[in-house]
């Protein structure tokens, strides 16, 4: 019994380092073309809109309904202690360094992840990719690269989006429900608000972004055997994003606040 | 004269099946060479390792007496500046609309400012029996041959000197098949290029091709002149140029 045990746990290790061998190969191939010509502005302009613009209501509703819940939660748990003044503070802290960038990047997973995932796959088993290199025009360069570029530019813009109308719903409940003073409430908020918390939560959106791309792309580009086959990469894309995110969200704040 | 095209021992595998077992080939400047053989006989791996888009495991394909199979993205992207393809599918992209895809090589990879490249499109696609208006729609309002069609004016906007056709008439009706052929060997002769063709159509073969080959488990059992395929001696070629479910070939079960 042991033999197979230790053959199947053999077995596992070997596809783990695989791929993680692959995804990165394919990553280092990407970096290596963004820096070098062409570059494909249209492209990378019409994914900017694709992954910011097209996300931003998914994203404000994420971001609006969980300052809301924080600041009720939050309510009922300090008022134990009568520290209810703390609330507008322990909002926006958890907002802009943990939950906007977490819960932004994982709608926008959900949302393009799947999509790029969806839309490279189909390119690849109908041989657009193909067709793209027959043209003479380097797939990595047309569709990778662009989404690559789009994710690091436009997480940081929708966190930021997202941090403002979480602390937004924060004050919402605050004032309308709890009876904060409003000028009270604006004024803990911006005296407790540090640089380094929205630092850093702008830093995690842009390794967020590119971690959402890539996998997006890694899987639609190495997807094979038809309508199933694409299936199964718009999965993957999503759930090793969201799995990335979590983990790389560890080390990041590790990174920025671990004494 | 040196070939246009010259393949020299090329082999091609994944895991144990042997898709390619030394393969020899020559294409002159001018020529139709179609490749004939059944399905999952490693027709498109073939193709596929003449266009750089699978690499060989051993072998030499050279190109105007250029080796190609080590070639990296500079070398490779010029020697794909001479080629156009023309996909099983048709593989339009789908996101843009019929003129987009038939300019997208002269604006992408030759940098045709997008008003002059619209008007080459619009020619091509005269080239190949398609009005202007046209031009507009996206692929998926397209029929598969007008599809078939688009590809073909894709394949020859840049004008190259070797055009690559993939089973050219699968999944059309005979008639359009014949109008695909006829305008493949059209438009080749137009621009003078050289033709390789992969198929298991034998009308299709007879018509586009000056010479045939046939591929058979990984290798060129026989090759000739059109005219001379029905007195190959060669009996796998008899099987399957008459369509013959009795014979030596045996059907290949596994997709490669």
């Amino acid at each position: 019994m042991s033999i197979p045990l230790v053959t199947l746990l053999g077995r596992m290790t070997l596809a783990f380092l695989e791929a993680i061998g692959s995804v990165s190969s394919f990553a280092l191939q990407a970096i290596r073309c963004a820096f070098t010509p062409p570059w494909y502005r249209q492209q990378i302009l019409r994914q900017i809109m694709e992954i910011g613009y097209y996300s931003l209501p998914v994203v404000g509703l994420t971001a609006v309904f969980t300052g809301m819940v924080l600041a009720l939660q939050s309510y009922t748990g300090f008022a134990r202690f009568s520290a209810e003044s703390a609330i507008p503070n322990v909002v926006v802290v958890s907002l802009t360094r943990e939950l906007g960038p977490v819960l932004a990047s994982l709608m926008v997973a959900g949302r393009v992840g799947a999509a790029m995932a969806a839309e490279i796959g189909t390119m690849r088993v109908t041989e657009q990719i193909d067709a793209l290199t027959t043209l003479s025009t380097n797939p990595f360069k047309y569709l990778v690269v662009p989404r690559l570029i789009a994710g690091i530019v436009t997480l940081p813009i929708l966190v930021l989006i997202a941090d403002i109308i979480g602390v937004l719903g924060g004050f919402l409940v605050g004032v309308y429900k709890l009876d904060f003073n409003d000028q009270a409430y604006l004024r803990n908020t911006i005296d407790f608000l540090q640089f380094e918390d929205v630092f850093s939560g702008l830093v995690k959106a842009a390794v967020f972004g590119f971690l959402i791309s890539l996998m997006g792309c890694y899987h639609g580009y190495t997807s094979k055997g038809g309508a199933q086959g694409v299936g199964t990469a718009t999965t993957n894309a999503v759930v090793s994003a969201s799995a990335l995110i979590l983990t790389f969200n560890y080390f990041i704040t590790e990174a920025f606040f671990a004494r | 004269m040196s070939p246009k095209i010259s393949l020299r021992g090329v082999t091609k595998s994944f895991g144990p099946k042997k898709v390619l077992q030394g393969i020899d080939l020559d294409v002159a400047k001018g020529e139709s060479m179609v490749v004939i053989g059944g399905s999952g006989t490693g027709k498109s791996v073939l193709l596929k390792c003449i266009l750089g888009l699978m690499r060989p495991d051993a072998g030499s394909i050279k190109i105007d007496d250029q080796e190609t199979v080590a070639l990296a993205d500079g070398g490779r992207a010029d020697v794909m500046r001479k080629f156009g393809m023309l996909f099983q599918g048709g593989a339009l992209f789908d996101s843009l609309r019929v003129w987009e895809n038939v300019a997208f090589g002269p604006i992408q990879s030759d940098g045709m400012k997008p008003d002059e490249a619209r008007e080459v499109a619009i020619a091509k696609l005269g080239n190949v029996g398609l009005g202007p208006e046209i031009g507009e729609l996206f692929p998926s309002e397209l029929s598969g041959g007008m599809q078939k069609r688009v590809a073909l004016a894709r394949a020859i906007a840049r004008e190259p000197e070797i055009i690559f056709f993939d089973e050219p008439t699968t999944g059309l009706d005979p008639i359009m098949a014949d109008v695909i052929n006829d305008l493949i060997v059209k438009c080749v002769s137009d621009l003078g290029a050289t033709a390789v063709s992969i198929t298991h159509d034998m009308a299709s073969a007879r018509k586009i091709g000056h010479r045939i080959a046939m591929l058979y488990e990984g290798k060129l059992i026989w090759q000739g002149r059109t005219a001379d395929i029905d007195r190959s001696g060669d009996a796998h070629v008899d099987q399957f140029i008459h369509g013959r479910a009795e014979g030596p070939i045996r059907m290949q079960v596994r997709k490669l």
